[in-house]
This record gives structure tokens, C-alpha cells and sequence, in this order.
């Protein structure tokens, strides 16, 4: 994805003037080309979130749409107040992308990880929130959403699905239907979650925007009313999405996904996802458990 | 003379207007109010009629407590009634506690938590210059605010870009020395490769000659001395004002502190 970011963001300067390129000294060789093409838009701030959001701000402002990239601690929780004020209450165009999603930088300890990102982000009334389970789809979706006028968040990941998706911002996708349960699989999960109920009779939604909620796709397609969400980050952050949208129905919703608590282990992300349960065996146990239950 | 007698009536409007709300910085308006009258009346290029035109001056109030006093300096320019003053800090007013650009003419930043404006300053100089405006970025920091790790994370990153199109005034009015002493503020800024200098913040002739110089390499610092609450001598320098409002019955005579 990281690769497809710099491809798409080097295409998209070449054609929008208005673009500017801010790293947090972090992507700089991968985006020597930017910097060489296009020295007076693209630039390496430094290791300084709190000034490099207020100053995307003050491009915003200008008319331009910045691009902010760091690893997700650093653009999202170091500089969060910024990204409160300066970008969401102002109600000012920028594009927040980052890498290390969860716990990818998984030996490299907490300091790295970020699974509570998303939790934060969507506390943040305007902040749009993209998670591309694949390469191509953050382009499609980047292409879409990076002028809208908004502040957008894409969270980029280390790990892809297999296969890729003709996804929509803003729109949810059915990858299987299905009537005794839904699964809804956030971003890179989805293969973890196709492994695990392929054969099952449920239904599979695809979610890669999670802020504006597609509450439509779910209404249409959650007859059974047992729900189980799919997030690879921490558990839980849909449910209010969930019960606004099918509120008025009985429903019941196991949440599967990052535990809220430090991964204080290092190791290869895989051994994480063991240790938390995020595997295949363990999601079909859960979509089965919720199958049974009355 | 002339000019402060319009300074004490715009300080009587700021006084005025804080009373039916029990609300307001009174004493940090006070300390920035000379600098902000200069700025608008000498040095800004923006007219008040058109405030979103592209080629205008831009200026950022960082302390975004000292609203009152850009208030009073907007309303006397004609970017809005005199009137609004009276509803400060109502439920539907367009005037609140710090000021908000999407609901302000003239006002360019929504500020009040310390620390955001300059960085915007930064990027709006930056993007100026992008885009070929010609125009300037002017941005009004309190020396509390100088506390703030973002400042001088845009203190080196507006010299580092070499933004001659960027002022940043500290107002010094040592309110913070209590907490951090920050000594020569011009020198830290020229450490930090900005044109820097320190002045009298209550001197329009040295505040309008400070503002007007500028070098073409480097983005310029004004320090400038000021007292909070300057001109009220019950309010200058008495934390016990920072953030109150005079009673009815104490009006009269706070106003007349004034005259």
C-alpha cells in the first residue's frame, strides 16, 4: 500500500496543482521523485505533528489540500488537538495518511503501535475515515475523497487482502450474502474473515470507509439481526454506527478485534494475532457461537 | 492625542460589552489593543468590505483570549456593526469567548487553545507563496503562549523556509514569568534565524516601525513589551482580573479609570 500511496499521490501532483506533500521525515526516499518534480509543493517538515497539522491547516486555508503523512501515532495521537481544531472545526480540506496500522510495527513495541487510532479519529465530528484492505482500493478511494472538502483519514497497512475490491467511498460492499448472521469486515480483515465462514450461510460486508457510516447496506442486509464486526483495530468502535442504523431492531452483536490493552510483546505481527485471537478458527467459532445463539 | 482617546473609547466598548455577560478577558485585550489598532489602521492591506479578497494581508490572533480586543478593532473598521460588541458571548452571537472564522468577517483562524496560530501562520505563508500572493501573514502570540513546544517547532520551521512574508508579535506582558521565565524573547527567535527585535507595545510610532520592517530572507519576530490591562490601573497586572468582568455597580468607576 505504501508504494501505491506514493504512485498515486505523485500522479494526483502532476495533475492538481493544489496538491502539497508534508512528511514527517518518514516516506522521503520512496517520494524522491515528488521532491524532485515538484520542490515547491512537496516537502519533509520534520519530526514536528503538532506544527506540521496546524500548518496543513494554514495551506488549507490557502485553497491547497495537503497531504500529511507519519506513522499513525505520530499523526494521529501526537497531534490530535490539531486535528480537532485546526482541520475539523474549521472545517478545512487535508489528507491524513498514515502507516503502522494496529500493531504492524509489532517489534518495534508500543510506542509504535496504534490500534486506538480509529476510536479517537471518530470522535472527531467531520473527520472521514478510510481503510483500504488493498493497494488498488486506496487509489480508487484516495482519488475519490482527497478534494471533498473534508479532513480525511487513510489508514494505510502493511498487511492486504488477497484480492481487491471495486469499493466506493462512502459505500459498503457485499462480498457474500448469506441469512444467518452478517459479518462486517473492516479493511484487511476481510481474508481472515472470507477463510473463516466461506461455507457458512452469512452474509459478508465489506467496509473500507468506517466515517460517513454506510447505514443503508446494513439495514438491507441484516434480516437475522445477529451481527458480527470485523475490525482490525480496537474492538468495538461500530457498535454505536450499528445500533443507530438497526435500533429499532432486536439485535445482537459479538465484537471481534483488538483488545483494549498494550501488546507488549514484539515478535512478527502473525504471533499477535494468535496471542489476541484475530485468526480464522476464532472468527468462524464466534460467527458459529452467534449462529447457535437465540 | 487624538488616537488615544479612539483607543480608550474602543476600551470602554471592551469593558462594556463584558458586563451583561460576566464574561471576558479584559486585561489581555488591554495588552494587545495598541498593536492591533496600528496593524488595522496603518499596516494591514484588507478592506473591510470585501475581508476574503485573495491579495489581502492576513492576520492570525494566536492568544485567542484577547478576543475583545480584535473585536472592538473589526467593529470600528466596519468588518461588522459596533452593535455585536453589545451581544459578547451570547447564546447566537457571532462573538465568543475566542474568535471563530466561520462565523466572524475578518477574522481568518478560529484560536483560543495556545499554540495553533502561529503553526497556521506558517502554512498560510507557505501557501501564499505557493500560490505567487504577494501578501504578508501577521500572527499575534502571548509570551504564555511561548510555553507551547509548537511555537518553536514554527519558529524553526518559518526560518528554515525562509518566510520573509511572516511577522509573528509576541506580546510580553510577563504574565507568564510566574511559571517559565523566558527571558529575552528576541534573542531566543534570533537564534532561530528570525529578523527579531524588542519594543515599547504600547508606542504606535515604534509598534508602525516595527511592522513595516522586514528582511527578505527571514521571517520577522516583534517583541513587544506591554502591560496586561494597560491604561486601567485596577486591572494592570492584577491576576484577580485576568478573566472577569466589572458589576453593574462597578462600572462607573472602572470606566473612569479610562477618562
Amino acid at each position: 500500500m505504501r508504494r501505491q500511496f506514493v504512485k498515486t499521490v505523485e500522479s494526483l501532483m502532476a495533475k492538481d496543482e493544489r496538491l502539497v506533500l508534508l512528511l514527517g521525515d518518514i516516506g522521503v526516499f520512496g517520494f524522491r521523485n515528488a521532491f524532485k518534480q515538484y520542490p515547491e509543493r512537496a516537502y519533509n517538515i520534520g519530526i514536528c505533528e503538532q506544527a506540521m497539522t496546524s500548518l496543513a491547516a494554514g495551506l488549507s486555508m490557502e485553497g491547497l489540500i495537503p497531504v500529511l503523512h507519519s506513522i499513525a501515532p505520530f499523526v494521529v495521537e501526537r497531534c490530535y488537538e490539531q486535528l480537532k481544531i485546526d482541520l475539523c472545526y474549521q472545517h478545512l480540506a487535508a489528507n491524513i495518511v498514515s502507516v503502522g496500522a494496529s500493531y504492524d510495527y509489532a517489534a518495534l513495541g508500543c510506542t509504535h503501535h496504534c490500534p486506538g487510532d480509529i476510536s479517537i479519529l471518530q470522535a472527531l465530528p467531520g473527520m472521514q475515515i478510510v481503510i483500504p484492505g488493498h493497494a488498488s482500493e486506496f487509489d480508487r478511494l484516495f482519488n475519490s475523497a482527497y478534494s471533498n472538502s473534508s479532513p480525511t483519514y487513510f489508514r494505510l497497512s502493511e498487511r492486504s487482502n488477497q484480492e481487491n475490491y471495486d469499493v466506493e467511498f462512502g459505500k459498503a460492499r457485499i462480498i457474500k450474502s448469506g441469512d444467518k448472521a452478517t459479518i462486517i469486515a473492516v479493511g484487511s480483515i476481510l481474508d481472515m474473515v472470507i477463510e473463516a465462514v466461506q461455507d457458512l450461510d452469512v452474509c459478508v460486508l465489506y467496509y473500507t470507509t468506517v466515517s460517513p457510516f454506510d447505514d443503508y447496506t446494513l439495514r438491507e442486509n441484516c434480516k437475522s439481526g445477529k451481527i458480527v464486526l470485523m475490525e482490525p483495530y480496537y474492538s468495538g468502535n461500530m457498535i454505536n454506527d450499528i445500533h443507530a442504523t438497526l435500533g429499532e431492531k432486536s439485535i445482537s452483536i459479538k465484537s471481534v478485534g483488538v483488545p483494549n490493552k498494550f501488546l507488549t510483546d514484539y515478535g512478527k505481527v502473525e504471533e499477535h494475532d494468535v496471542s489476541i485471537g484475530l485468526t480464522p478458527s476464532n472468527v468462524r467459532k464466534q460467527v458459529e457461537g452467534i449462529i447457535r445463539a437465540r | 492625542m487624538v488616537t488615544q482617546v479612539q483607543i480608550n473609547r474602543l476600551k470602554k466598548q471592551i469593558i462594556k460589552a463584558t458586563v451583561p455577560v460576566e464574561e471576558g478577558h479584559i486585561p489581555s485585550a488591554f495588552s494587545i489593543l495598541d498593536i492591533l489598532w496600528v496593524l488595522y489602521d496603518q499596516v494591514l492591506h484588507i478592506d473591510p468590505s470585501n475581508p476574503k479578497n485573495d491579495d489581502r494581508d492576513r492576520f492570525i490572533l494566536s492568544k485567542g483570549h484577547g478576543a475583545l480586543a480584535l473585536y472592538a478593532v473589526l467593529a470600528e473598521k466596519g468588518f461588522f456593526p459596533t452593535s455585536e460588541l453589545e451581544r459578547f458571548a451570547t447564546f447566537n452571537s457571532i462573538l465568543g469567548g475566542h474568535p471563530d472564522r466561520n462565523k466572524i468577517p475578518g477574522v481568518e483562524a478560529s484560536t483560543g487553545s495556545l499554540g495553533h496560530g502561529l503553526p497556521m501562520g506558517v502554512g498560510m505563508a507557505m501557501g501564499m507563496r505557493i500560490r505567487g500572493v504577494s501578501s504578508n501573514v501577521y500572527v499575534l502570540v502571548g509570551d504564555a503562549e511561548c510555553n507551547e513546544g509548537s511555537i518553536w517547532e514554527s519558529a524553526l520551521l518559518a526560518a528554515h523556509h525562509k518566510l520573509s512574508n511572516l511577522t509573528c508579535i509576541v506580546d510580553y506582558n510577563h504574565s507568564t514569568d510566574r511559571a517559565l521565565l523566558l527571558g529575552d524573547i528576541a534573542l531566543k527567535f534570533s537564534s532561530f534565524g528570525w529578523f527579531a527585535s524588542t519594543i515599547d507595545g504600547h508606542d504606535h510610532d515604534a509598534i508602525y516601525d516595527a511592522l513595516i520592517k522586514r528582511k527578505t530572507d527571514r521571517p520577522t519576530a516583534i517583541i513587544a513589551e506591554t502591560v496586561k490591562g494597560h491604561g486601567c490601573k485596577p486591572m494592570e497586572n492584577n491576576p484577580a482580573w485576568h478573566h472577569g468582568a466589572p458589576t453593574h455597580e462597578d462600572l462607573p468607576s472602572i470606566l473612569e479609570e479610562l477618562s
